[in-house]
């Protein structure tokens, strides 16, 4: 059995999420290619090349396929699965904009943001927000299978697998892309960050959100979350919602200041390894998934804290 | 422009699910189900297309039970002109969905279809690129902006870190993100009117699909709970604790 991994990348460089989904497909088997799918993205490919444990590399280049457009994609990859048994692709936005569209043309039912692969055919997965856990076993001969990266450790580094050009498809005749504003930062990726700082409507305002909660995570090195009553406000921009509806993170650090803990913001954190939670409400439903509670106002909290961190040496 | 909204009947926004104790589903008796949130994010969508004189027509479709006919009275509230019911008793998978939207868009044939990114209780975000597969027509997923001109969409996407604009031609699937804009509440006079308004019931087996399931569900259990935490008394304190966790 061998099994194909879709590579999450921006044609520059590789994400740790395609490491990540790479841990899962060697659970599957032991012949793992990758594809990179992209433009001008040989570099990204070389990257993939040396994940531990990758048999080869496929390198599909289109401008279509670099704009990430999901026709395209599908395009490359259906007749690629005539030689793989499965697909895995990181639950990005990306990922889950084209892997349906793969299952589909495959007619086979796509098994979505698998947390745990049980067996070949059988995978867990997060239903009902994370309040439930499915288990399910699939009876298609072929796999389409999205990946909660942050469920899975990511593999090493030290493979030299080769890379190889495969054919680009005919693009996506019937999608004009036209442009993508992305927001620029300088912290790290909200998906893969270690240390995640996050803000809720506590904040009461964007300017505040920005006083408070910028500071302590250039601190930290984190990147920054919010609850999505905080985006829903306009205090924090919709990349930054941590949640259901929003990202799933798992750091090894979760600061939540000023968040009350809705179901919809704690099914996207709760796998943290360490929770703290700032919040003057002492019953606020986040102390219950909180490793570490502090009841206090984020207004002198946050600044003891920062206090507290310098004289720790931060 | 005829438009039509694909809307789920599932657990309400607000309810936390239960696991049965026997891990064979979710409990969904006495529990209060409404429109999936991201279904009345389409329907407002498509009803505001209409208001901008720009759709002509909003037809409603779901597929499930007889319950869902309120789901699609909703809809009908909320300023869709007509609905359609495919009735099931079982809980068709994605890939199923899709194939029976496929069948009901070969009798209908719109211009486009808005529905909802993923459903709250499956949380599969699939049936809308699915639906895309089968009827081979360009897909603008996560939709945070519509613009729907004469022959094609102009979609603003939610993608990771920032805003994707692209252009599709129609016909074409649109699926609305969180923020596409927000629903209204149906008023108790158009609540009155859409009891007036025509909803087809059709059996979904008529429809010649099959809908047989892929995946079998072996159990569903509940996730495992965080141990307790400790409540600190300083920042000073908690800095310590975040030493000795090993997290700074």
């Amino acid at each position: 059995m061998a099994v194909l991994v879709i590579a999450d990348h921006d044609n520059a460089s590789l994400k740790d999420s395609t490491h990540k989904t790479v841990t899962a497909a060697l659970a599957l088997s032991s012949d793992v290619d990758i594809l990179v799918a992209g433009s001008g993205a040989k570099a990204v490919a070389e990257a993939a090349g040396k994940i531990a444990g990758v048999r080869k590399v496929l390198l599909a280049e289109s401008d279509a396929l670099g704009q990430g457009l999901a026709e395209a994609v599908t395009a490359v990859v259906v007749p690629l699965m005539a030689g793989y048994d499965a697909v895995l692709t990181p639950a990005t936005s990306q990922g889950k904009n084209f892997s349906p569209r793969i299952a589909a043309k495959l007619d086979v039912a796509q098994i979505s943001e698998i947390v745990e692969v049980v067996d070949g055919s059988t995978f867990v997965r997060p239903i009902y927000a994370g309040n439930a856990l499915e288990t399910v076993q699939s009876s298609d001969a072929k796999k389409v299978i999205t990946v909660r990266a942050t469920a899975f450790k990511a593999a090493g580094e030290g493979g030299s697998a080769p890379v190889e050009s495969t054919g680009a498809g005919d693009g996506a005749p019937k999608t004009k892309f036209i442009d993508q504003q992305l927001v620029k930062s300088a912290r790290p990726e909200l998906a893969g960050a270690k240390i995640v700082v996050s803000g809720g409507r506590a904040m009461g305002s964007a300017e505040e959100f920005q006083r408070v909660i910028d500071p302590l995570a250039d601190k930290l090195g984190a990147a920054i979350g919010a609850s999505r009553a905080a985006v829903d406000a306009g205090y924090a921009p919709n990349d930054y919602q941590v949640g259901q509806t929003g990202k799933v993170v798992a750091p090894e650090l979760y600061v939540a200041i000023g968040i009350s803990g809705a179901i919809q913001h704690l099914a996207g954190m709760k796998d943290s390894k360490i929770i703290v939670a700032i919040n003057k409400d002492a019953d606020a439903p986040i102390f219950q998934v909180a490793d570490f509670g502090l009841v206090s106002d984020y207004k002198t909290a946050v600044p003891e804290l920062m206090d507290a961190l310098t004289a720790a040496g931060k | 422009m005829k438009v039509l909204v694909p809307v789920k009947r599932v657990i309400d926004y607000n309810v936390k699910a239960r696991v049965k104790s026997d891990q064979s589903g979710v409990d969904l008796a006495n529990v209060k189900m409404s429109m999936n949130p991201f279904c009345e994010i389409a329907v407002e969508e498509a009803v505001r297309q209409k208001e901008k004189g720009v759709a002509t027509e909003v037809v409603a479709v779901s597929i499930g039970p007889a319950q869902a006919q309120e789901t699609l009275r909703t809809a009908l509230a909320m300023g869709a002109d007509r609905a359609i019911l495919i009735q099931t008793d079982q809980d068709p998978e994605p890939l199923a969905v899709a194939k029976l939207l496929a069948a009901i868009i070969g009798e209908e044939s719109p211009d486009v279809v808005i529905m909802g990114k993923q459903a709250i209780d499956g949380d599969n975000n699939a049936t809308g690129q699915m639906l895309a597969a089968l009827l081979d027509w360009p897909q603008a997923t996560f939709a945070n902006s519509v613009e729907l001109n004469a022959g094609d969409a102009k979609v603003g996407r939610e993608v990771d870190g920032g805003i994707q604009t692209i252009d599709v031609t129609l016909p074409a699937i649109i699926t609305a993100d969180l923020r596409l804009n927000e629903p209204r509440y149906a008023s108790l006079p158009n609540i009155m009117k859409a009891k007036k308004k025509p909803l087809d019931v059709k059996e979904a087996a008529s429809l010649g699909v099959d809908t047989a399931p892929r995946l079998k569900v072996v159990k569903v259990t509940e996730p495992p709970k965080r141990g307790g935490g400790i409540k600190v008394e300083t920042a000073a304190d908690l800095v310590s604790n975040l030493k000795t966790a090993g997290v700074l």
